[in-house]
This record gives C-alpha cells, structure tokens and sequence, in this order.
C-alpha cells in the first residue's frame, strides 16, 4: 500500500501548510462572527426561549 | 488517476512481483508526475492565491463606498453588525471578483496586466476557484440575510450575479457598452450598505449608486485608450476598438459631464453638507477639465498621457468625493453625540 502514497515536495508541504492555517483561522473567524452577531441581534432576548 | 496507473496496481491492488528497483524507480515517477499533475490534488496554491482571487483593491472600494452608504443612512444599526454587514459585503465582492476569474481565465492568459493571476499561471485550477467563489457568495449572502436583512441580502445576491454573469460572461465579451451596463455591480455597494440601515432603497441611495454608475464609463474607457492592445489582444469589444478613439473620447467627456452635477445631488438633496457639496462640484469641474484635454489630444501616441492622467484623476475623483461625505458624516455623528 507504501506504494500509492505520494512525497509532497517542499513547496508543496509549505503551500499546504498556508492553506490549512488560513483554513483554520477563516473557520475560526466565521464562528466568531455567528456568536458575536447572535449576541449584538438578539441582545438579552437570546435568553428568552418561549416553550 | 495517474498515481494508480503508473505504480502498476490495476483495480486489486498494487502488483507484488515487482522488483525492489522497480519501484524505486516508479515511486520517482509518481513523485514527478505529482508535482506536474494538479488533478491529483497536490496544489501549490499558498492562501495568498486564494487572496488574489478575491481582487483585493476592487475590494477595498467597495468597502470603502459600502461604509459610507451604511453610515450616510438615517437610523443606527448596532456597531458589531454594521462590521458584519461590511465584511458580507466585501466577502460578496471578492467571491464576484473568483467568479470573474474563473470564466475570463482564457483572456487573463493573453493579456499582460492579467497573465500572472492564480489561474493562467497553473497555480489554481478552475475548477477550485468556481467552487471558491460560489461557496464565499452562499456564506455571504446567507449571513447578511440572517444577520442584517432580507432587502440587503438581495442586494448583494443580484449584485454577485450580476457581475458574474450578466457582465462577465455575457456583455464583457459582446458589446462595447460592456462596462456602461457591467458599472452597475461596482455601483451597489453604497446602495446595500444603505440597505442594511434602513431595509429600503431611497432616492438617496439611488443617488450614491449613480455616482459610481457614471464615474464608470470614462474611469474604464481612459484606461482602454492606453491600454487598447491588450484589450485587443484578448478580443475584448473595449469602446476603443469597435467605436474608435475619437468616438470613445466624445463619450469620456459626455459621462463626465453627467456624473459632475449627480455628484453635487447629496449635498442639494440634503444628506450631505455644503463642504462636501463644494468639493464635489471643484473636483467635478476638474473631472470635466481632465476629460475635456483627452477629447481635445489628436488621436494617435499623444492621447496616451492625458488618458493615464484622466484615468489617475478619475480614481481620486471617485475616493475624494466619497472620502469627503464620509468625513463629514463622521463629524456630524460625533457632534451629536458631543451634544447629547
């Protein structure tokens, strides 16, 4: 199976490496953004949960 | 794939009666063709290309004419939404620009200011920018709507489109009033921004969006005057080579002539000051004054310095009148609050 396995070069592994980083900080980024914004829209509202 | 096929392992597996030397030998090709082949999913796209994707200084503008908008507009929105409304839009604007860059990859190629984008230099596939653009237009139409308005998010989602297909895959390519009709996806900006306040388009708006919608022809076709080639080259229909420079000069003074007086409308419709109102009128006398000296140059190399010169004064024309309405709305909100 070793076989079908590919090296990265270098460059390759270093690109990877930027993309997931800015990946991971967009993710980040975009969870911040629906817990901040749910906080400024809904206020104390966001407690009020009618049953 | 090209890793199964050159390792020798058909659908079963990898084949075991392959010497040890023969799949050395192998593992090298695999390791070449992986770094030539970028079907297979080994990019060397750094996050960077993925940035360039989203036209940055296109992007900055809209930003920037999407404040003022959203801060010209009467009512308050809360600080941190108005931040998220800002970001939906420039997101919407870079995903546009992807969308741009994914179908024009084919004229990016032949021309000189667009050879080096992420696409015609192999870096990204087209494939992956399609999907770029159309998952970044879904985030952010979706969560302007969710988080500002319904109205705003329209908006933004026609402004997409409209860029995307009615401009770059439709007019771009067949009429030199390409960017007469295109100009208006650059020009909603201020229009959603306004929106976001007060979930309705008014006269006021409408006016913010004519400014830019005007300012467009004469920006873009002073740039085509020097840079005619290249648009030839790449077979575009650019005013220039249909219609003729001398044809394209008269039209750069005529828009002119329009967008000057739409410019002063703020301050005499009332949501602007008499500061900007001023300002707006010198820089559109001197706007008029660029274009009058592009339509006076004898067709031919000596049109070249006062197109660049137009085309220079036409993007401090366009930031200066907005920057000013903004400085002035910023003055004119903390006074309010200095008094309360």
């Amino acid at each position: 199976m070793s076989n079908d396995r590919v090296t990265l070069t270098d460059k390759q592994k270093k690109a990877q490496r930027s993309r997931s980083i800015a990946l991971a900080l967009a993710l980040a980024a975009f969870v911040i953004i629906v817990y901040v914004g749910t906080w400024a829209k809904l206020g104390a509202n966001i407690l009020i949960r009618p049953m | 794939m090209a890793v199964r096929t050159i390792d020798g392992s058909g659908p079963d597996g990898p084949d075991d009666n392959l010497s040890d030397c023969s799949k050395n030998e192998q593992m090298a090709l695999v390791e070449k063709n992986a770094s030539m082949d970028t079907s297979i999913g080994l990019s060397e796209a750094s996050a960077s290309d993925y940035v360039v994707l989203l036209k940055p200084r296109v992007m900055s503008l809209v930003v920037f004419t999407a404040l003022v908008g959203l801060l010209a507009a009467p009512g308050h929105i809360n600080p941190v939404l108005a931040g998220i409304a800002i970001l939906c839009i420039a997101v919407g604007a870079g995903a546009s620009g992807a969308l741009n860059m994914w179908y024009d990859a084919d004229i990016d190629a032949v021309m000189k200011r667009t050879a080096k984008r992420p696409i015609p230099a192999g870096r990204i596939s087209r494939q992956e920018v399609l999907t770029f653009g159309l998952l970044l237009s879904a985030f952010s139409v979706v969560t302007l709507g969710l988080f500002i308005n319904v109205l705003s998010a329209l908006l933004l989602a026609f402004t997409i489109f409209f860029y995307a297909v009615v401009y770059t895959m439709w007019l771009k390519r067949s009429t030199p009033q390409n960017i007469v009709i295109g100009g208006a996806a650059g020009s909603f900006p201020p229009m959603i921004g306004w929106a976001c306040v007060t979930n309705s388009v008014s006269m006021e708006s409408i006016v913010l969006f004519m400014i830019i919608f005007l300012w467009t022809p004469p920006h873009f076709w002073a740039l085509s005057l020097f840079m005619s080639d290249d648009y030839e080259k790449a077979k575009i229909p650019m005013m220039p080579n249909v219609m003729g420079p001398a044809s394209t000069k008269f039209q750069i003074f005529l828009y002119t002539l329009l967008v000057a007086p739409v410019a002063v409308l703020p301050w005499i419709m009332g949501f602007a000051g008499p500061a900007y109102g001023l300002f707006a009128a010198a820089m559109g006398v001197a706007f008029i004054v660029y274009a009058w000296r592009v339509w006076r140059a004898p067709v031919g190399k000596d049109i070249i310095k006062p197109a660049k010169k137009m085309f220079a004064f036409s993007i401090l024309y366009l930031f200066g009148i907005y920057a000013v309405l903004l400085g002035e709305i910023l003055v004119r909100k903390a006074l309010l609050l200095a008094g309360a």
